[in-house]
């Protein structure tokens, strides 16, 4: 029995909160699951998600409770783009080193864990940031080669 | 998020049912901080109705392993870790850090 995928572009816009993670995750893992990924790649893309809304609450907005991310969900044939887009203290992706994962117990620091979970669970991020646009985190995961039921 | 202890004779075992995120990840440290507040480094937390897990909740383990193995000769391990939330410690290093079992009695059997 074929599967008919479809595609579309949705935008919504959240309160920055981290009371509003839950719908957040929700509002992707629909679009994951409109995307024809698979379970392990739907729950993927909700922890992406996730973790770059908990930094952007946290870092970008420094834990402020009144301002919003707007993220687009663009549903295509081989898989989805997530594009996050918040008016937060603007920043240097590449400039978040990556925990020492190999660090024993005492040593285990967990700074720069949601950047280095993001990159491991997506296929392709790309990130701007400017003073005039804000920063703009996008997030893309593909389906995998052949049939998905 | 639902999170329940229980008393046994050489560990406590927590149960934590529901999804753990920035939001609720603190009501599961305040559980840690109540048993490690109690005097008890010895345990088990039960991971099986877990649906979802993010780093904070990785975080608040990872505090209370280090407060329990480092400064108390105790221990924490879990139990029935979802296999989603298993791949995600997995990225995240985590697994060498905690044992793990397959059900909260094994876990609690252990100590």
């Amino acid at each position: 029995m074929r599967r008919f995928f479809y595609t579309y572009m949705r935008t919504e816009i959240f309160l920055a909160n981290c009371n509003q993670l839950n719908d957040m995750r929700e509002f992707v893992r629909q679009a994951a699951s409109d995307a024809g990924l698979d379970a392990k790649q739907i729950y993927a893309v909700q922890l992406a998600t996730d973790e770059a809304c908990s930094n952007i609450i946290e870092h970008a907005y420094e834990g402020r409770g009144n301002e919003q991310i707007e993220i687009t969900c663009n549903v295509q044939d081989d898989g989805l783009i997530i594009i996050l887009h918040d008016h937060g203290k603007t920043f240097d992706l590449d400039a978040v080193g990556e925990p020492n994962l190999t660090a024993n117990l005492s040593n285990r620091q967990l700074g720069g864990l949601g950047v280095y979970m993001i990159r491991r669970l997506m296929d392709e991020i790309h990130f701007e940031s400017s003073p005039e646009s804000g920063n703009i985190l996008t997030m893309i995961k593909r389906k995998s080669k052949g049939d998905k039921e | 998020m639902e999170i329940t202890t229980k008393q046994y004779k050489r560990c406590d075992l927590v149960t934590v049912k529901g999804r753990v995120d920035s939001a609720t990840a603190p009501q599961l440290s305040d559980a840690f901080d109540a048993i490690v507040h109690g005097g008890h480094y010895k345990i088990a937390v039960d991971l099986g109705g877990l649906d979802y897990m993010s780093s904070a909740g990785l975080r608040a383990l990872l505090a209370v392993q280090k407060l329990c193995k480092r400064y108390n000769h105790g221990e924490v391990v879990l139990a029935a870790v979802p296999v989603r939330i298993h791949e995600a410690m997995d990225l995240a290093g985590f697994l060498p850090l905690f044992k793990t079992f397959d059900d909260g009695t094994a876990a609690v059997g252990y100590f």
